[in-house]
């Protein structure tokens, strides 16, 4: 009876099991194989540490690194933080609401490729519509794009636009859950709004904000579609972001072998994230 | 009774002998790219259908795959799927990494008459040089240009120069560019003297100066480069100081994709483009605009630039024959001067430009043969072994120079011993 069972589970299972592994654990390690057999679109006879010394070589490589740490670092908080103001201020009783969840929710629905189609033209340096603004103000203009100091700050300006309105949307939704109770409670004891955030809504959104930030994490590292249009990494590297390095490998370069090594080191981070994400941040959460 | 037994039989053996003539349809699979905007799909798609008419027997799906890079991407990954593309349009400079792939066959091995070979032969030789390879031809050219300058006449009149006369060597350029740049009280400048732009394809604006101060980039075999030159230096500074020290061009970036909008902004009185550009350019300016030769240093230079048909190794005899036949009547002079006139790109041979067609549109429209004049003063395009990543590092050193992060000299040599690093393996 309870060997059916079992097997009746290892049935149900199977699918998923079959497709995770053709997708997901063997492109792994035929990843991880390449890395260290490889060299450009070949395979060797020898593991060879080479690719990863390379990589460690590679000033480009760290550049990169850096750049994708720092979009991460301040693209996630900050369209985490925004999307909640967006999802408290929306859940708030006032005329228009739903006009302004839209509004809010809009540039979710647009491909990234049209928006940073669209944002390729506000930031163009003389027609751009930036710098149109700037110029009434009788402000010189600025090569958003052009210039390596602003052309990170302005993609990740771009992305914030994009994923915060998604956030919202989640935030939006736990908010709606919150008992009305809670807060008359706290009225009755004349607790200031910023204590009710504090001690009641943060906290029951906290199973909310994580996942969210999962999400945003990921997005973080897993989002370069923009780049093809707007900077191809550029100019000199200062918006190569860590997966555009490695389609640039591949596929621009036809180097598969080191775009591997960067593939390891992509999924070690993601890992690493994933394992502080889970282990440590989970404690803290409560689910009700 | 027999009479519907007989309707059946004659039925079968008609359906019978049309699925074997559906199955005769040699089936090709081409992929090509775009590269300066505007509605090429279309031209492509009508040229295709042309070409179906004519030859009922093939079958040609022809399929737009975004830029350069990305047109080679899906190529070869069709080609790695099993599914694979029987030729395809790609970047003339890739062929030196095609050939490494083993992906492509010379035209030699699939030509078989005298008039063939005599046809390999019949485009300009400048058009070629990115093509051929050891004496073989692997890439016939379709889709090519130059750079070429497009100037505002009427910026031009309102500055007090002549219209008719762009500038044709470098300090021409710096003095009309001054004349030309506009800026208010406030310090802010709303019209530049001239805008070559920094991204998408930097190396591919430095080879026209290189070549205007007298050198190549690579060699031949695409085994050796030359980015520590002094002369390349001496280009490289002049780039930047048209930005830094003239002030004529903004500091900084200038993007590949919305220059042209500039210009038709009338933000800058030259910029300097495909000739790719040209029909689009022709019919949204407001303004007077002529085309010239890129101006003179040492000599008149532009690198070639564009795609090429290459066929790909992995296809049977009859598929290249088809495919063959393809790329003959795409390049024919009848459809180059077609596509030249619809496009701005050059015709690719000197047939084409006797064509009545073209030979009125040149006639109608003298901008249209500035980029085929130009060609007695063309060089190759970068290309070499690797190209990609050797094309990174020339593309990273311009950028970081524009930018004021390095010396021109410390970059190009920098960027030269990389390139060397990378090359060495294939002396």
């Amino acid at each position: 009876m309870i060997k059916s069972h079992k097997t009746q589970a290892w049935l149900l299972l199977t699918p998923a099991l079959i497709l995770l592994f053709t997708f997901t654990y063997l492109p792994i390690a035929t990843t991880f194989v390449r890395s260290l057999f490889g060299y450009g679109v070949q395979m060797g006879s020898q593991a060879s540490s080479e690719n990863y010394v390379r990589l460690i070589e590679d000033e480009v490589f760290w550049q990169v690194l850096k750049n994708s740490l720092w979009y991460a670092l301040v693209t996630v908080p900050v369209s985490i933080v925004l999307a909640l103001s967006m999802a408290m201020w929306v859940n708030s009783k006032l005329a228009g609401k739903s006009v302004l969840r839209l509004s809010f929710f809009t540039p979710t629905i647009l491909p990234m490729i049209s928006v940073a189609n669209i944002w390729l033209l506000f930031y163009s340096p003389e027609i751009g519509l930036f710098n149109n603004v700037l110029e009434q103000f009788g402000l010189s203009g600025i090569n958003w794009l052009g210039n390596p100091d602003t052309a990170l700050p302005s993609l990740m300006a771009m992305t914030i636009w994009k994923e915060a309105g998604f956030f919202m949307i989640f935030y939006l939704a736990a908010l709606q859950t919150l008992s009305p109770d809670l807060y008359n409670a706290a009225k009755t004891e004349n607790a200031s709004p910023l204590y009710m955030f504090r001690r009641i809504t943060f906290p029951l959104l906290m199973p909310t904000t994580l996942f969210v930030f999962v999400n945003a994490l990921l997005n973080s590292f897993k989002l370069v579609d923009h780049l093809f249009i707007l900077t191809k990494g550029g100019p000199n590297n200062a918006t190569n972001l860590l997966l555009y390095y490695i389609y640039e490998n591949a596929f621009s370069f036809f180097d598969t072998a080191y775009a591997s090594s960067l593939t390891v080191i992509l999924l070690g981070l993601l890992i690493l994230m994933a394992l502080i994400q889970f282990g440590i941040i989970e404690r803290r959460v409560h689910y009700h | 009774m027999t009479v519907s037994l007989k309707k059946i039989l004659t039925l079968s053996a008609i359906g019978l002998s049309l699925s074997a003539f559906a199955q005769a349809k040699t089936e090709l699979t081409m992929y090509y790219p775009v590269s300066v905007g505007g509605a090429l799909t279309k031209v492509v798609d009508s040229m295709v259908a042309d070409f179906e008419k004519q030859n009922p027997d093939v079958d040609v799906n022809a399929i737009y795959a975004g830029n350069y890079n990305d047109a080679r991407v899906k190529a070869l990954a069709a080609l790695n799927s099993g599914k694979p593309a029987q030729l395809s349009v790609m970047f003339s400079i890739d062929v030196h990494e095609l050939m490494d792939l083993d992906a492509i066959v010379p035209f030699d091995e699939v030509v078989s008459t005298e008039a063939d070979r005599t046809w390999l032969k019949s485009f300009y030789p400048a058009l070629m040089e990115n093509g051929v390879v050891k004496g073989k031809t692997y890439g016939i050219p379709f889709q090519r240009s130059t750079i070429v300058m497009y100037y505002n006449k009427d910026l031009f009149r309102a500055a007090g120069l002549d219209p008719q006369k762009a500038p044709s060597s470098w300090d021409e350029l710096v003095n009309m560019g001054k004349k030309l740049t506009k800026t208010d009280s406030n310090g802010h400048t709303n019209q530049w003297g001239v805008m070559i732009p920094s991204t998408g394809y930097p190396y591919w604006m430095f080879g026209a100066m290189t070549k205007q101060k007298g050198m190549k980039l690579m060699n031949q075999e695409g085994n050796k480069t030359y980015f520590d030159d002094q002369n390349a230096i001496a280009a490289l500074n002049f780039w930047k100081d048209l930005g830094q020290t003239h002030q004529i061009m903004p500091k900084g970036m200038i993007e590949w994709g919305t220059l042209r909008q500039n210009f038709l902004e009338q933000k800058t009185a030259m910029m300097w483009h495909s000739t790719g550009n040209l029909t689009a350019v022709k019919n949204n300016a407001k303004f007077d605009f002529g085309v010239a030769m890129l101006p003179a240093e040492k000599e008149f230079g532009s690198p070639t630039g564009g795609g090429n048909f290459y066929l790909f190794k992995n296809s049977t005899a009859e598929e290249k024959q088809a495919a063959l036949k393809l790329v003959k009547f795409m390049t024919s002079p009848k459809q180059a001067a077609k596509w030249s006139i619809e496009t701005g790109y050059m015709g690719v041979s000197q047939a084409s430009y006797k064509t009545p067609e073209l030979a009125d549109y040149v006639q109608t429209f003298p901008p249209a043969a500035v980029a085929r004049d130009q060609l007695k003063f063309a060089t190759a395009e970068l290309s070499t072994h690797q190209s990609g990543r050797v094309r990174k590092l020339l593309d990273d050193a311009i950028q970081a120079v524009l930018n004021d992060q390095e010396t021109a000299e410390g970059a190009l040599t920098k960027a030269q011993k990389q390139a060397d690093r990378i090359l060495s393996r294939y002396r």
